[in-house]
C-alpha cells in the first residue's frame, strides 16, 4: 500500500510536465488549429533559458592570492563568481536559486519566442493540411534542437535544485503514517505544485478574463468573433505565445529533475501527443486529466511487483493505454465531436 | 494478366530509364565522388524505402510516422536468418518481407481504424513501442543496446550441412556461395531490388487498386457513401509500404549483418518521411531522388570539419574567412541535421511537392503551353544534385 502511495505521488511530478505541455498543445490546437511538433522543443528551450542563466551567474572572477602558492609553485587561485564578488551573501543566494531565477528570463524570452515563431512561420500554415503542419513544424523542432546542440553540446547539463530543497520530506510522518516509510523529495512536490499553479492560472484567465473570454469564443466560433470586429488573430497569436511561456516554464522547473539535454524536448513531445490524444484533442481538461493520468500510471507500471507480472510493462503502458483509448474511444477522454476528424 | 504486362509506352521509357540510371550509377556518380560501394548500397535501400513509403502516404494520405518499426523487424529477421540458417541472402530477404508484413498487418490493422493526425499518433506509438521493448524486455531477441550481431558459434544449420567451412572469422553473406554481398557485388544486388520495387509501385500507380487509393486521398467519405469499403484497400497499401520497409532492414543487414534498436526510433521514421517530402509525394521518381539527395549530402556534409572550411573559404582575408568559416561550421559535420531541418522547412513550405514540382515549374517555364499540363510521370531531369 505504502509502496502504492509513493509511485502515485512519483507519477505527480512527471504528470505536472506531461499536463503542462499537453496544456500548451492543446491551447494551440483549439485556438489556431495547427497540430504543432515544435512545442516539445519550446519546453527545452525553456530548460536551457536555465542553463543559460546559471552560466552567467556562474560566471568566475578568477583572482590569485599573492600569499599563499599551490603544490605547483603557481600562486594560488581563487574563483568567485562575479555575483558573489558584486553583490555578496544575496549574490550566492541567486546561485543557489538559479533555477526559479530563470523563470524570470524564460517567461520574456518564451513569449518573444513563440510569437515570432508564430508569425514568422506557422501563420502561414493555418490552411495547409494537417499533414504539412506536422511536418513543417518537426523540422522547426529539429532546426531549434540542432541549434541548441550547437551552442551547448550535446551531453546533458544537469542543473541542482536551491539547496534549502534538495532533501527529501517524510510525508508518510506528516500524514500520521510510520516516519521514514514514504519520502518524497521536496523539488518533486514543488514541481507538483508548480504545475498545479500554472495549470490554475491558465484556466483561471481563460475562464475570468476578458481576453480570455474572447479566446475561449474564437476557439467555438472564428468567423463570428471576427464579425463583431474582433481581431481574433492578434489574441491567438498572443495564445501562442503563452502556451510557449507555459512550455517554456514547464522546461525550466524541471531541471533539476532531469538535466536537459538538447534532444529533452523531443522524448517529451512524443508522449505529450499521446498525452493530448487520449484526453481528446482540443479539450484542455482532458489534455490536463490525462497528463496526470498518464504520469501515474507510468510510474505505476514501473513498480518491480508489477514489472515482474508483466516484464516491460513500464515501458510501453503510456502507448498501450493511448492505443486503447483510441480505439475504445475515439474522441478520447474528453473529446468533443468533430474535432479532427476529416 | 495480360494487362500486369502491357504497360503504356510512357512508363517503359520511364521504367528503362530508371533501371539504366540505377545500374550505371558506379559510373554517373564518380564525378559527384560518390561512387563507392557502401554509399551506393544505403542510395539503393533508401530508395526502397523510401518508394515503400510513397505507396502509403504518396497514394493515400495517410501519415505513417511509425515506419520505422517495420526496417526495424526486417533487420532483425534477416540477421536471425543469418544466424539460425543460411548466410545466403535470399531466405533472408524472404523472411524479412514475410515477418514484416505480418507486423505491418497487425498493426494496420488497429491503425488503420483511425485516420488523420490518430493515425499518425497510432503509428508513432506502435514504433516507440517496439523500439522500447527491443531496447528492454525483447533483449534475448534483439540483443538490446549492443545490437544483434553474428557470432562464430551460430547454428547455422544450412550452411554447415552443406559443409559450410568455419575457419575461425565470420562469414558475410553471399549468394549461394558465388558473390560477397559487400562491396559493389552488394551495390548491384540490392540495385535489382530497387528496379523490382520501382516496377511493382509503377504497376501499383498504374492500376485499378492505385486508383482506388488516390480516389481514398482526395475523398475517402466519397468513396465510402458510394459503397466501397475503403478498408482493405488502406490495410493493403500498409501491408505492401510495410512490407517495402521490411525488404529494405533486410538489404540492410545483408550489406551489413548488424542490426540495431536505434533504426526503430522514431526520428528515423522522421528521417523516411523527410526524404519522400524532399522528392515529392505522391510522384514516381521523387521519393527515390528525395532519398538520394538526403543520403548524398549527408554523407558530403558530415565529412566536412574546420580545417576543411579553412581550405575551402581560403581565398577570403582572415577576419571574414573566421567568420564565414565559424557560421559555416554550423551548418556542417555535425551540424548537418542543422541544414537538413531547414531545407525540410523551406521544401514543405514553398515547394509542398518537393523537389519533382520543383521540376515541373522549371519546365514550365521553357514549355510555352502552359504549365497546366501536369505531367506526374515525368522522369527526372538527372537526379544528381546540382553542385
Amino acid at each position: 500500500m505504502d509502496a502504492i502511495f509513493l509511485q502515485f505521488l512519483n507519477g505527480l511530478d512527471k504528470g505536472g510536465a506531461y499536463a503542462l505541455i499537453a496544456l500548451g498543445l492543446t491551447l494551440v490546437f483549439g485556438t489556431l488549429g495547427v497540430v504543432n511538433f515544435a512545442h516539445g522543443a519550446l519546453f527545452m528551450l525553456g530548460a536551457f533559458c536555465a542553463v543559460t542563466v546559471r552560466k552567467i551567474l556562474t560566471l568566475e572572477m578568477i583572482a590569485t592570492d599573492p600569499e599563499k602558492v599551490t603544490a605547483w609553485g603557481t600562486p594560488l587561485e581563487i574563483r568567485t563568481p562575479y555575483v558573489e564578488a558584486w553583490f555578496g551573501d544575496f549574490g550566492s543566494f541567486m546561485v543557489d536559486y538559479s533555477v526559479p531565477f530563470s523563470i524570470l528570463l524564460a517567461i520574456p524570452v518564451m513569449l518573444v519566442i513563440g510569437i515570432v515563431m508564430e508569425r514568422g512561420l506557422i501563420k502561414h500554415f493555418y490552411r495547409r493540411p494537417h499533414a504539412e503542419q506536422i511536418l513543417v513544424t518537426f523540422g522547426l523542432a529539429i532546426v531549434l534542437q540542432e541549434i541548441i546542440k550547437h551552442y551547448f553540446g550535446a551531453n546533458p547539463i544537469p542543473q541542482p535544485m536551491p539547496s534549502v530543497v534538495g532533501g527529501a520530506a517524510d510525508i508518510g510522518a506528516a500524514m500520521g503514517m510510520d516516519p521514514n516509510v514514504i519520502v518524497y523529495p521536496w523539488w518533486r512536490l514543488i514541481y507538483f505544485a508548480f504545475s498545479v499553479v500554472v495549470i490554475g492560472a491558465v484556466f483561471a484567465f481563460l475562464q475570468f478574463t476578458t481576453f480570455g473570454m474572447v479566446v475561449r469564443a474564437g476557439m467555438a466560433d472564428r468567423e463570428t468573433v471576427g464579425l463583431i470586429g474582433i481581431d481574433i488573430d492578434k489574441r491567438f497569436t498572443a495564445m501562442f505565445g503563452l502556451a510557449a511561456v507555459v512550455a517554456g516554464m514547464a522546461g525550466v522547473m524541471y531541471t533539476p529533475l532531469l538535466p536537459p539535454d538538447y534532444h529533452l524536448g523531443m522524448d517529451f513531445l512524443v508522449l505529450s501527443f499521446v498525452v493530448v490524444v487520449v484526453g481528446g484533442m482540443g479539450s484542455l481538461p482532458g489534455a490536463v486529466a490525462a497528463g496526470f493520468l498518464l504520469g501515474i500510471l507510468q510510474s505505476l507500471a514501473s513498480m518491480t511487483e508489477i514489472k515482474a507480472i508483466i516484464p516491460g510493462i513500464d515501458q510501453i503502458i503510456i502507448y498501450l493505454v493511448a492505443v486503447i483509448i483510441l480505439l475504445v474511444r475515439p474522441r478520447g477522454l474528453l473529446g468533443r465531436r468533430g474535432v479532427m476528424e476529416s | 494478366m495480360n494487362a500486369l504486362f502491357s504497360m503504356s509506352r510512357k512508363d517503359v521509357i520511364t521504367f528503362v530509364l530508371f533501371a539504366a540510371v540505377v545500374l550505371l550509377m558506379p559510373i554517373w556518380l564518380q564525378p559527384f565522388g560518390a561512387a563507392y560501394p557502401d554509399l551506393m548500397q544505403k542510395f539503393a535501400i533508401f530508395g526502397i524505402l523510401a518508394i515503400g513509403f510513397n505507396v502509403l502516404f504518396g497514394l493515400t494520405g495517410y501519415l505513417s510516422f511509425g515506419h520505422a518499426a517495420f526496417l526495424g523487424v526486417g533487420s532483425y529477421t534477416a540477421v536471425w536468418t543469418f544466424k539460425l540458417f543460411s548466410m545466403n541472402p535470399i531466405p533472408a530477404l524472404i523472411l524479412a518481407v514475410v515477418i514484416s508484413g505480418i507486423f505491418a498487418l497487425a498493426i494496420g490493422f488497429v491503425s488503420l481504424r483511425r485516420s488523420g493526425i490518430y493515425f499518425s499518433i497510432l503509428t508513432l506509438a506502435f514504433a516507440q513501442m517496439s523500439y522500447n521493448l527491443a531496447y528492454s524486455v525483447l533483449t534475448p531477441i534483439t540483443n538490446g543496446e549492443t545490437g544483434l550481431q553474428l557470432t562464430l558459434d551460430d547454428p547455422r544449420i544450412v550452411d554447415s550441412a552443406f559443409g559450410g567451412v568455419n575457419d575461425g572469422s565470420l562469414p558475410v553473406s553471399n549468394l549461394f556461395g558465388l558473390v560477397d554481398m559487400s562491396g559493389i557485388s552488394g551495390f548491384y544486388f540490392c540495385a535489382v531490388f530497387l528496379i523490382i520495387g520501382f516496377f511493382i509501385t509503377q504497376r501499383i500507380f498504374a492500376s485499378p487498386f492505385g486508383m482506388m487509393l488516390r480516389a481514398i486521398k482526395s475523398n475517402q467519405t466519397r468513396m465510402n457513401y458510394t459503397g466501397f469499403n475503403t478498408r482493405p484497400y488502406t490495410l493493403t497499401a500498409f501491408v505492401i509500404s510495410g512490407m517495402f520497409a521490411g525488404l529494405a532492414g533486410g538489404l540492410m543487414a545483408v550489406t551489413d549483418p548488424l542490426a540495431g534498436a536505434e533504426r526503430m526510433q522514431w526520428t528515423a521514421s522522421g528521417e523516411i518521411v523527410l526524404m519522400t517530402i524532399l522528392g515529392g509525394v505522391g510522384t514516381l521518381i521523387g521519393p527515390v531522388v528525395g532519398a538520394w539527395l538526403i543520403k548524398y549530402f549527408e554523407n558530403i556534409f558530415s565529412s566536412f570539419n574546420e580545417s576543411v572550411l579553412h581550405n575551402l573559404f581560403s581565398f577570403l582575408p582572415d577576419n571574414v574567412e573566421s567568420f564565414v568559416v565559424s557560421v559555416t561550421s554550423m551548418f556542417v559535420g555535425e551540424g548537418w541535421h542543422l541544414t537538413l531541418g531547414l531545407i525540410f522547412v523551406l521544401v514543405v513550405t514553398f515547394l509542398p511537392g518537393g523537389m519533382m514540382e520543383g521540376f515541373r515549374r522549371i519546365g514550365s517555364l521553357f514549355n510555352r503551353d502552359g504549365g497546366d499540363k501536369a505531367k506526374p510521370d515525368e522522369p527526372a531531369p538527372a537526379p544528381a544534385p546540382a553542385e
